[in-house]
């Protein structure tokens, strides 16, 4: 508990009422709201709350360890006079902290006199950068048709038991500032990278912690560990503790920052939990009706500045209960995040790594980052054209079943091709290949060449003339 | 300075309740705590009053004081507005920025409209003249083009007992001083004016001249009217914010007030970022020079995204008083209703549908009604017309905020999730969407085309809904199945689908379709039709129909012949006669 900087404060002996994490203590007077409060059970042990609602003589408090083994008469409150604080500081880069901000690495506590709110505050519209520069994967499901940029928020909307990590670790891996198609590519534009882990099975803390070693990136990365057995209502700090240090990182810095958070739907979990006893009306699915504004207050927390030159850019990951996209969760992530890119079971059980399934797919921001001068002049149309060639397929791919393929008019028998070859080719890639944005261009030209000249009417005449590869007269 | 009226005793959120209701009127403007945050009364039972607080509420104590203003949230309106970015409470974000760095801290007070600032003002009233709320008392150039037209506050009238000469005055200087009864009153260019109260007009005109939005599938499939009100509904990334950014940028408005109601902080600065640089394709003036922003995003606090609604439409209706046509855009009015929902689950109050209140009809209902046509107090006309985004969750239109918006809109652009993924951009479903406009402005049309857009619109949908129906048929038994002629209506309506509905927001020429292209194309699909129809009845196969060049060429001419190149159109269709011709001699004989 060392870390919490704000001294003395009120002591209240004995509680009024304990609710699974809530406490209702009594007699304390100028509470503020939001203030955190050091809660002291019988035995001297300490864990951290904080005020979630405060009226005449009564307070409410949130225990983010919960509440077992705390009694009315045994436990102690003392409230400490400000909100939430951490310390932040570049040396906690290379280093593993709890899901509150407190060292687990056996490390020292970080040695700083900054400390700031993991609330944080909003950015300022006016203050914000539109972000412009593409990051390039080397994942042509990404970088082709769903381009990421720095200082965008693009969640991995999953299912459990699809390789969501593998898809991230890729990505953090791999990840540099994009070029323009054939440009050589240039050192040192490397990112610092924030992990956070809400509910998520130790395995899958170790496998990232082990990734990050092998690439050589752990000295670049800080992970805030909140694990399947630990506290559920700490989940409700965890990401808000990563991005605090994401935004010293990127504002007082000037570093390129990727934060993932793994897993939002457990995120979610934690503040239905608290929602529910509190007794508040519900939403959707017992969701409480602020769950949009409080995943924006997250998501949100993602961008450029024009006072700096760093970056965040957010990789949240979320499994969807039942596959469900409609899911509160997913749906309202996907209200606020800049696009997502959805992993499929279809494409999982067909051996296609990543399983990216496209049309459902989105990057809101590529549109801003791709193109002339940025990565190629045909980019877009090219990306446009892929997208309606393989909705088409989908289209055809329905009709096949009905009638048969052999059925099927010669134009819709090579869609079909076009759309095994998209899979294999285009979506499949190995877990290690790491492809140029001119390497995505080429095979996705090389997919759309299959079909005849004349289905292309999203690229331009002299595009077809330039990249085209088909033996149009056969087609 | 205001006086403590009350005294902090909970606090849960934005909402807040303190003891003192005897000093404060029901929606009264109060100064919460020792910060002094800006807050407004919403409920008063007791000796309690319940205040939502439109900043954070984070180390605010019971016990605090809170301060009376005697006054209603209002907005200030003048010269000034135009160009201005603001937070749903009317705070201006540059000056936030400036005075607080990048990120919005607590306790900001600034002006709205810049004191300092002065405009160049001709009176056009004189001394001895009786004038009424509403009645233009002089003009300020707020652009290099836009005439800012000084009014007399709505609520005033009396005799001009002095004026002042031309000159250049800031916002709070004399401009005049009025006789009203007994006292003299002194006139400044900025007034003030509750933003839940609507201003008030004459009376109302029919809406029957079309918003020309440049936007195919508005204006010649779901036009709506000057003055009118349309719902925007769709599921997340199906194209609300990038068509309401359209409607924004090619408008044929005078006035655009855009609010960004509780979504995302980029969309406003890209707004920010490219306004400024896009030109008005009408005043060739650039785009900013005629626009409002206001920016609740959704990490700012809650209450004053539920305000911003209000302040918006309050500054619109401002501009349709001097007699301008106003188009707002609201994004998204769903965020909004979540607000309300938010303060009265705080409140406790009995939820209804979804946990919404059960004054969410109402307040929507208040909302859309102030759009209009309108006759103004000073005998001008002008309108408001609102586009409201709805965001249902799971994008099931069937949630209170969708069904209650519809009973209140004349205008419903269905966003569809499967035209989305299929990158059918705008993602409007033609079948699920409608507009009970059309009857309204068919005359309009005819006088500007010299063409019966109406019949030739009906005629298209007729052959879209004709597709929806034989498109069941294929999916079962595939294309062959069907006679010529009903493939002729498939192969039309991919015509009509790609290269009239679909449009490109990101290509620089297919953004804004001008009336005329967008007659044109219309017409042209129709004869295309028409030819192919004779030709196929006459026993040609489908397929040399297909095949013909002219199809790709016209399903490239959105993009490829600009607004100022009509007479490719002649071209066009020239191509179409040449190439049916053939075809048609051949089977002829
Ligand atoms: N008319 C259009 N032209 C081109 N792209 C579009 C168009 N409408 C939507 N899009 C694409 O769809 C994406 C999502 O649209 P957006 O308006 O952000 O969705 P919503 O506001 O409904 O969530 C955009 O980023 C853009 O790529
Ligand atoms: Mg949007």
């Amino acid at each position: 508990m060392s870390q919490i900087t704000v001294q003395g404060g009120q002591e209240v002996v004995g509680v009024a009422r304990i609710e699974g994490p809530i406490l209702v203590v009594e007699g304390a007077a100028n509470v503020s709201y939001d203030e955190v409060v050091e809660i002291q059970d019988a035995r001297g042990q300490l864990r951290r709350g904080r005020v979630l609602e405060v009226g005449q003589g009564f307070a409410v408090v949130q225990v983010f360890a919960g509440s077992t083994g705390l009694s009315i008469d045994g436990t102690r409150v003392r409230f400490l006079g400000g909100t939430l604080r951490i310390p932040v500081a570049e040396e906690m880069l290379g280093r593993i902290f709890d899901g509150l901000g407190s060292p687990i690495d056996g490390g020292p506590e970080p040695l700083t006199d900054v400390y700031r709110d993991v609330n944080g505050q909003p950015i300022n519209p006016t203050a914000r950068i539109y972000p412009r520069d593409y990051i390039q994967t080397g994942i042509s499901t990404i970088d082709g048709v769903n381009t990421l940029l720095r200082g965008q928020k693009l969640p991995l909307f999953s299912g459990a038991g699809m390789p969501h990590d593998q898809l991230a670790a890729q990505i953090v891996r791999q990840s540099t500032l994009g070029k323009v198609a054939g440009a050589p590519p240039t050192e040192g534009e490397e990112f610092a990278i924030v992990f956070a882990a809400m509910g998520v099975k130790n395995d899958v803390a170790e496998y990232f912690r082990k990734s990050f070693t092998e690439s050589g990136a752990l000295t670049r990365v800080t992970m805030f560990l909140n694990l399947a057995d630990d506290p559920p209502v700490e989940r409700v700090v965890t990401p808000r503790a990563a991005l605090t240090l994401a935004e010293y990182l990127a504002y007082d810095l000037d570093k390129h920052v990727l934060v993932v958070l793994t897993d939002m739907t457990n995120y979610g979990e934690a503040l239905r939990q608290i929602s529910n006893v509190r007794g508040e009306v519900p939403s959707r699915k017992g969701y409480p009706g602020y769950l949009y504004s409080d995943l924006a207050s997250l998501y949100e927390r993602t961008g450029r500045i024009r006072t700096s030159k760093g970056s965040i850019t957010q990789i949240p990951i979320l499994t969807m209960p039942n596959d469900d996209m409609t899911h509160p969760m997913p749906d309202l992530t996907g209200y606020i995040t800049e696009g997502q890119i959805v992993l499929g079971r279809e494409l999982y059980y067909a051996g296609i790594y990543p399983p990216v399934t496209v049309l459902p797919s989105l990057s809101r921001l590529m549109k801003d980052g791709i193109g002339k001068n940025r990565t190629r002049d045909d980019h877009p149309r090219w990306g446009a054209q892929l997208y309606a060639a393989y909705a088409r397929t989908q289209d055809v791919r329905a009709l096949a079943s009905v009638i048969g393929e052999e059925e099927l008019s010669d134009v819709d028998q090579k869609y079909l091709k076009f759309g095994r070859a998209f899979e294999r080719e285009f979506v499949n890639q190995a877990f290690t290949e790491n492809r140029t944005i001119e390497r995505t261009l080429e095979i996705g030209w090389n997919l759309l060449s299959m079909l005849p000249k004349k289905e292309l009417t999203r690229v331009t005449l002299d595009e077809i003339a330039q990249y085209y590869k088909g033996d149009d007269a056969a087609n | 300075m205001s006086d403590q009226v009350g005294t902090i005793t909970w606090i849960s959120g934005p909402v807040v309740r303190a003891r003192g209701s005897k000093f404060v009127g029901m929606l009264e403007l109060v100064e919460v705590g020792d910060e002094r945050l800006v807050g407004e009364v919403i409920g008063l039972k007791g000796d309690q009053m319940t205040v939502q607080v439109y900043e954070e509420t984070s180390g605010m104590q019971t016990g605090a004081p809170v301060y009376g203003t005697g006054l209603p949230l209002s907005v200030e309106l003048g010269p000034g507005l135009i160009q201005s970015i603001y937070d749903g409470v009317q705070r201006p974000l540059p000056l936030i920025e400036e005075a607080m760095g990048s990120f919005i801290n607590r306790g900001a007070r600034f002006d709205s409209i810049s004191r300092e600032k002065k405009w160049k003002y001709i009176p056009k009233v004189k001394i001895g003249d009786a004038v009424q709320g509403g009645s233009v008392l002089g003009v300020a150039m707020e652009t290099d083009t836009f005439e800012h037209r000084v009014m007399l506050n709505p609520d005033d009238s009396g005799v001009i007992t002095w004026v002042a000469s031309a000159g250049d005055y800031t916002v709070t200087d004399p401009i005049a001083k009025l006789r009203m009864g007994k006292e003299e009153k002194t006139i400044t260019m900025m007034q003030r004016w509750p933003v839940r109260r609507p201003r008030p007009f004459k009376n109302r005109r029919g809406a029957n001249i079309p918003l020309i939005t440049g936007q195919r599938i508005l204006d010649t499939f779901f036009p709506v009217a000057k003055g009118g009100a349309a719902g925007i509904p769709g599921p997340f990334g199906s194209g609300k914010t990038v068509t309401q950014h359209s409607i924004a940028k090619w408008a044929d408005a005078e006035v655009i007030v855009y609010i960004g109601c509780g979504e995302r902080g980029n969309e406003m600065t890209e707004v920010l970022q490219e306004f400024p640089h896009l030109v008005d394709p009408r005043s060739g003036r650039p785009l900013m020079e005629r626009t409002v922003l206001i920016a609740n995003t959704s990490n700012m606090p809650v209450a004053a995204r539920e305000a911003s609604i209000y302040t918006g439409i309050t500054i619109a209706e401002y501009y349709r008083d001097m007699g301008y046509h106003v188009a707002l855009m609201a994004d998204s009015t769903s965020r909004w209703a979540e607000a309300l929902r938010e303060v009265s689950g705080r409140l406790e109050e009995m939820p209804a549908e979804e946990g919404y209140p059960a004054y969410l009809a109402g307040r929507l209902a208040e909302f859309y009604e102030r759009a209009g046509y309108v006759d103004n107090l000073n005998g001008t006309q002008g309108s408001v017309s609102v586009v409201g985004a709805v965001s249902p969750p799971g994008g099931d239109f069937s949630e209170p905020v969708t069904q209650h918006t519809k009973r209140f809109i004349r205008c419903f652009w269905a966003l569809d999730k499967s035209l989305a993924s299929a990158r059918h951009f705008p993602a409007i479903n033609w079948l699920d969407s409608y507009s009970e406009y059309l009857e309204d402005v068919g005359a309009w049309w005819l006088e500007k085309t010299g063409k019966d857009w109406l019949t030739m619109r009906n005629r298209a949908m007729e052959l879209l809904s004709e597709e929806a129906r034989l498109s069941q048929i294929v999916k079962l038994v595939g294309p062959d199945a069907l006679p010529y002629t009903e493939r002729m209506v498939l192969e039309t309506s991919r015509l009509i689908r790609e290269g009239l509905l679909q449009q490109n927001a990101t290509d620089s020429v297919d953004a804004y379709s001008s009336v005329e292209k967008q007659i044109r194309l219309l017409e042209l699909a129709l004869y295309f039709h028409e030819r192919g129809m004779a030709i196929v009845k006459r026993g040609a196969p489908i397929h040399l129909i297909h095949d013909l060049p002219v199809v790709d060429m016209f399903i490239r001419a959105k993009s490829s012949i600009t607004n100022e190149e009509m007479h490719k159109f002649d071209e066009l269709k020239k191509q179409i006669d040449q190439q049916m011709g053939q075809l048609d001699a051949e089977y002829r004989s």
